[in-house]
């Protein structure tokens, strides 16, 4: 602590600019971005959370948030107390709560139990009761950011169904989601999101399309050493990917070099990601998982091998950080690298075979 | 036909609209049962406590102040002067220690969910005001057994409770506001509490104080709202009038006071928490 008594100098952040748009009644809409593209914020405006400093929003009837599941839910609380709790906080009158409360129990499946406080329950029966409540929201407006994702499948597809539905009944969803797989089977149009402003309205399939593209057009601005994230306090100088392109049970090899900075005390980790073409990131190699921790003295080059699991045949992005107590340096876009597109296994198998997994596993059946 | 809501960016002191707050009612009412619930929850005693708090309390003043100290209570035993002004000071410091971390401790609701904030605070009146009346019914069975009638004056018991609770929620709705961006305040408060306990004529009376520091006594709301209890509970003397009329004043002034800082800073709320 250099300065205890001062004050950060604070900066001025505008995280949405001249948004313009109508939405339908009755229509699903995905709100699509990046991080940081001021997706969460649209919503925290749109359900009142937080108050817009210039502009205007009109509402036609209530707005019902989801915007992160079970809060408002208190653990020391059963799951019948907590549901009157959060259905009030929704939102919902006591009638309308004790009139759905079966269709709720129902919904969640977890009727057994129902006085137990909801500390002891698991995460997924936790996050079934806290959707079922807020799916049985009779507001006109139904606002959902990135709940979803947690949850098996089984009880997504529910919820998918669920709101789908609410969209046919004439309510108006907004649905924010990384899961590009659930905004398609959801939403009906899509608004893309880039910066804090609206880039396109409309077409689902367009908006994921520039979703997807964006992540090369951030690439090419992070490459500009002074203008990527990070204090900035060390930075890799150079990164670079063994091959262009890669068999998929190819070992991948990853090479780096921080420049040294003898004014930063301590010491510092870094950490790779691996990413597929949708933006998610599939592996994450830390390198305090292997007890590599380097001297800011001198400059340290870095080899980082990646031997298993096998990645299905595409492209995939590099992103490498540099990290203590934060993030020193985020060179999202270091690399990136193709997988051929021959397949590891004996047999061939239609596409339907292979596209439900993120990577591929080396795996064998046999007859017992 | 639904009703169109319309979102505007908040004025400069965007006060809460009455509407919303008819609306949110039930919230109001759920944190305050909730709160109720949740203070008694596995403990082995349960509402017990509720019984023995004030009790121990006015036990250990009795002690210290009636027997070590042999303080005046102006011909009251003096387990039932202090409890009287325990019931006056469990209201206040109950409700200024449960709203001022009221915001912070509910964080994922005040960011995640929309509804009127200031019912955050607020409920923890609800739950404070369940303590006073079993405290209360504590205290008719002391004057029952004690035979101490304190007459007509004990009508005005309500209004001097209404404007201990407008007192201290100002007071707490300024605190937990500020405390959203302040965490300082977290150590000021109970600070703060401990010494206005020994700097009010509680576990004493005013009797005991002399003449030179008497004006500082006299400057401090707690010591008007706390003759005004023991008025209308024991029948001793009645405050002065001037006292009277600064003591509403100074009540609604404060509460006002605390729901313009609360609504000025209420909008950074989400963002600062």
């Amino acid at each position: 602590m250099r300065h205890p008594f001062q004050r950060p100098a604070l900066e001025r952040f505008t995280a949405l600019d001249g948004l313009d748009f109508d939405i339908a009644q009755g229509s699903a809409v995905g709100i699509l971005g990046r991080n940081g593209a001021g997706k969460s914020t649209l919503l925290k405006l749109l359900t009142r959370v937080a108050a817009p400093s210039e502009g205007q929003i009109r509402l036609r009837g209530r707005v019902g948030s989801l915007l992160e599941v079970g809060t408002g839910f208190h653990p020391e609380l059963t799951g019948r107390e907590n549901v009157y709790l959060n259905g009030t906080l929704l939102g919902m009158r006591r009638g309308e709560i004790q009139r759905r409360f079966d269709e709720i129990v129902d919904f969640s499946g977890v009727e057994k139990f129902l006085d137990t406080p909801v500390k002891r329950y698991s995460s997924g029966m936790y996050v079934r009761l806290a959707f079922a409540v807020a799916a049985h929201l009779d507001t006109e407006i139904l606002a959902i950011d990135e709940v979803l994702a947690v949850g098996d499948a089984e009880f997504q597809a529910k919820c998918i169904d669920r709101m789908r539905r609410s969209a046919q009944d004439g309510r108006t969803v907004l649905y924010v989601s990384h899961q590009v797989q659930t905004v398609t089977a959801l939403c009906s149009t899509a608004l893309y999101l880039e910066n804090g402003r609206l880039v396109m309205q409309g077409d689902v399939d367009e908006a994921i399309e520039l979703y997807r593209t964006s992540r090369d057009r951030v690439v090419l601005a992070a490459t500009d050493i002074e203008r990527r994230a990070g204090t900035g306090e060390l930075r890799i100088t150079s990164a670079t990917v063994s091959s262009p392109l890669y068999r998929t049970t190819e070992d991948k090899t990853i090479e780096l070099v921080v420049g040294a900075n003898p004014s930063f005390i301590g010491k510092y980790f870094v950490s790779c990601h691996i990413n597929d073409r949708n933006g998610t990131t599939l592996l994450q190699c830390d390198s305090r998982v292997s007890g590599l921790w380097l001297d800011a003295g001198l400059d340290q080059k870095i080899a980082l091998t990646i031997r298993s699991p096998w990645l299905k045949p595409g492209e995939y992005s590099v992103d490498l950080y540099v990290c203590a107590a934060g993030v020193l340096d985020a060179f999202e876009g270091a690399g990136r690298f193709e997988i051929h597109p021959v397949l590891p296994y004996e047999h061939a198998v239609s596409d339907e075979g292979l596209e439900n997994g993120l990577v591929l596993a080396d795996f064998g059946y046999e007859r017992r | 036909m639904p009703r169109t809501i319309v979102i505007n960016p908040p004025g400069r002191l965007p006060l809460p609209s009455r509407r919303e707050l008819w609306e949110a009612r039930e919230v109001l009412w759920r944190f305050g049962v909730r709160d109720l619930k949740l203070r008694y929850r596995q403990t082995v005693l349960g509402v017990a406590w509720v019984v023995l708090q004030p009790l121990l309390s006015a036990g250990i003043f009795s002690i210290v102040f009636g027997r070590i100290a042999e303080l005046p209570s102006d011909g009251v035993p003096y387990f039932v002067f202090s409890f009287a002004g325990m019931l006056c000071w469990t209201l206040f410091s109950g409700i200024v220690t449960r709203a001022a971390p009221s915001l912070v401790n509910n964080q994922a609701l005040v960011s995640k969910v929309f509804f009127p904030r200031v019912l955050v605070p607020l409920s923890s009146v609800l739950s404070v005001a369940v303590d006073v009346l079993v405290a209360g019914v504590l205290m008719a069975g002391m004057l029952a057994v004690t035979g101490i009638w304190p007459g007509w004056p004990v009508l005005l018991l309500p209004v001097w409770m209404v404007l201990v609770a407008l007192l201290a929620s100002g007071i707490g709705l300024a605190a937990s506001a500020l405390m959203v961006s302040y965490r300082d305040i977290q150590y000021i408060v109970p600070f703060a509490l401990q010494t206005l306990l020994y700097a009010s004529p509680l576990a004493y009376s005013l009797s005991a104080v002399g003449e030179d520091i008497r004006w500082l006594f006299d400057l401090n709301p707690l010591t008007w709202l706390l003759e005004g209890f023991r008025w209308s509970l024991l029948g001793l003397e009645q405050p002065a009038p001037w006292q009277l009329v600064a003591v509403v004043v100074t009540s609604v002034g404060v509460f006002v006071g605390g729901m313009l800082v609360f609504s000025k800073m209420e909008r950074g709320f989400a963002d600062v928490i």
